[in-house]
């Protein structure tokens, strides 16, 4: 399978803090990756440099010219404005006539469930509502690789669960999807391969079934075993 | 220790303040032409001012909120400079640009409602700006980056989230028009406070006091105090109002989102 996204040897420093060392990644369409390690491992910033809001200091990221991606934040921000605006006005930024954008946006919100909500202010939404709604303004790009920062960690399980199911249905639907997470069940049920990150570097690489069986990570880093005990996570 | 005794002379200092308050009243109640075109000149003056230091400092603001060049650091220094800029000194550099021989002398603007204008507008665009640029700088910090992600460049970042920070900037409008409404050296220099003409509320106070006629000079800082009373009041209203919109569905026609 040719690669929508590579990195190569890619290095990302926050002044004098290296946030990623000498990261190496291909990424296939159709895959579900999921970025997992502690806190500060370098996951969110692995994802930044993906969807290229973060320049690395060195190597380099090849994307796919004809790829369109979107990426869905841990606390998504909803401008002070109707739902329904909130999720047209990613469409209109990507050159959709806003006529259009707002047709979309309604498709967008009805995919989520939440077409009844289309007029209402999006800040007055609940959490899991708006992580939906962030949800239907990515999906609303038609986007080839969705990117999504720990996109259930401020949920309850309710919402939890109605963000995984859309996640599930966008991959279902062939969408590539990345997403960091410390939730190992809910990396067992969607990731089809898992990256494990520790202090910037990538530890491991391995498809999802190997990478929990995998006795050599868990013996050559304690960090790793914690994490994979739950003990971190 | 006993209290002194009042003396002749503060009875007569407060027989001054409470006859000159009682005179003010009545002017305000009787709606005094005098008292209501200077009033109104004022009002004209600061607003316009306003209209014009916030339709140029507020997008100013927001562009320097999101924008990364080089010397920005500098830019802001002088902006944040020019806050602390003394009436005075806009209304002599305004005087000189008007005059005459100033260059912009040809517009022969000198003592006129648009040089008491353009004496303000200078005068609060700096605050405009500055504020503006904190307020969008502040929500660049916090979610610029989301809106980079769908693909806003800087200056649509700007406008977006200064859209966002709307009711934050509707209260440095009210800010803005506060010191302008309340300034007294600028407005004195370039309009010159002729009668009838270019006489505002804070240069007929001046003028009224120096001359000892004091129940205008009552009367209008009165006018004065309720006009600051009403912008905190309104300012205290956009608060509430912003609280209270969280909440609220939004006004559209439910004809517009359909498919």
């Amino acid at each position: 399978m040719s690669a929508v996204l590579q990195l190569k040897a890619v290095d990302v420093r926050f002044g004098r803090v290296t946030a990623l060392s000498g990261i190496d990644l291909k990424l296939a369409a159709g895959e579900r990756l999921a970025l997992i390690g502690a806190n500060g491992s370098g996951k969110s910033t692995l994802l930044r440099v993906l969807h290229g809001l973060v320049r690395p200091a060195a190597g380099s990221v090849l994307r796919d010219s004809a790829m369109r991606q979107a990426m869905v934040f841990q606390r998504p921000h909803m401008l002070r404005a109707s739902a329904l605006a909130n999720v047209a006005l990613g469409s209109w930024m990507a050159g959709t006539p806003w006529r259009q954008a707002r047709e979309s946006a309604l498709l967008a919100l009805s995919r989520v469930g939440l077409a009844d909500v289309a007029l209402r202010n999006a800040r007055s939404l609940s959490g899991g509502q708006q992580q939906r709604l962030a949800l239907a303004r990515a999906w609303s790009l038609r986007p080839d690789v969705l990117l999504l920062d720990e996109p259930t960690a401020s949920l309850d399980p309710h919402a939890k669960h109605d963000v995984e199911a859309l996640m599930a249905e966008f991959a279902v639907g062939g969408m590539t999807l990345v997403f960091a997470s410390h939730n190992l069940g809910q990396v067992k049920r969607l990731a089809t391969r898992v990256v494990y990150l520790e202090q910037g570097r990538l530890m491991a690489d391995l498809p999802v079934r190997e990478f929990f069986d995998d006795r050599l990570l868990r013996e050559a880093s304690r960090e790793a075993d914690l994490f994979l005990k739950g003990e971190l996570a | 220790m006993g209290r002194r005794a009042p003396s002749a002379y503060d009875a007569g200092r407060m027989n001054t303040f409470s006859d000159s308050a009682a005179t003010a009243l009545s002017l305000i109640a009787g709606f005094d032409p005098t008292l209501l075109a200077i009033v109104g000149r004022s009002l004209a003056v600061s607003a316009s001012a306003c209209a014009i230091a916030c339709g140029l400092g507020l997008p100013l603001g927001a562009w320097l909120g999101v924008s990364r060049f080089a010397g920005r650091g500098a830019v802001l220094t002088l902006l944040n400079t020019l806050l602390a800029l003394p009436s005075v000194v806009v209304g002599l550099v305004v005087y000189l640009l008007l005059s005459h021989s100033g260059p912009l002398g040809f517009l022969g603007w000198l003592f006129s409602f648009k040089a008491m204008v353009l004496a303000q507008s200078v005068l609060v665009l700096p605050v405009a700006a500055a504020l503006a640029r904190r307020a969008v700088e502040d929500a660049e910090r916090s979610h610029g980056e989301q809106l980079a992600s769908l693909g806003a460049r800087a200056p649509l970042r700007g406008l977006l989230l200064a859209w966002d920070e709307r009711y934050a900037l509707l209260t440095v409008a009210i800010a803005c028009f506060g010191r302008a409404i309340a300034e007294v050296g600028a407005v004195m220099i370039v309009g010159g406070n002729i009668d009838g003409f270019t006489r505002v509320m804070t240069t007929a106070i001046a003028l009224e006091t120096s001359k000892g006629d004091l129940p205008l000079a009552v009367a209008l800082g009165l006018v004065l105090l309720l006009v600051v009373l009403a912008l905190n009041a309104g300012i205290a209203l956009v608060g509430r109002w912003r609280a209270a919109l969280a909440d609220a569905p939004l006004l559209v026609k439910a004809a517009e989102v359909a498919p």
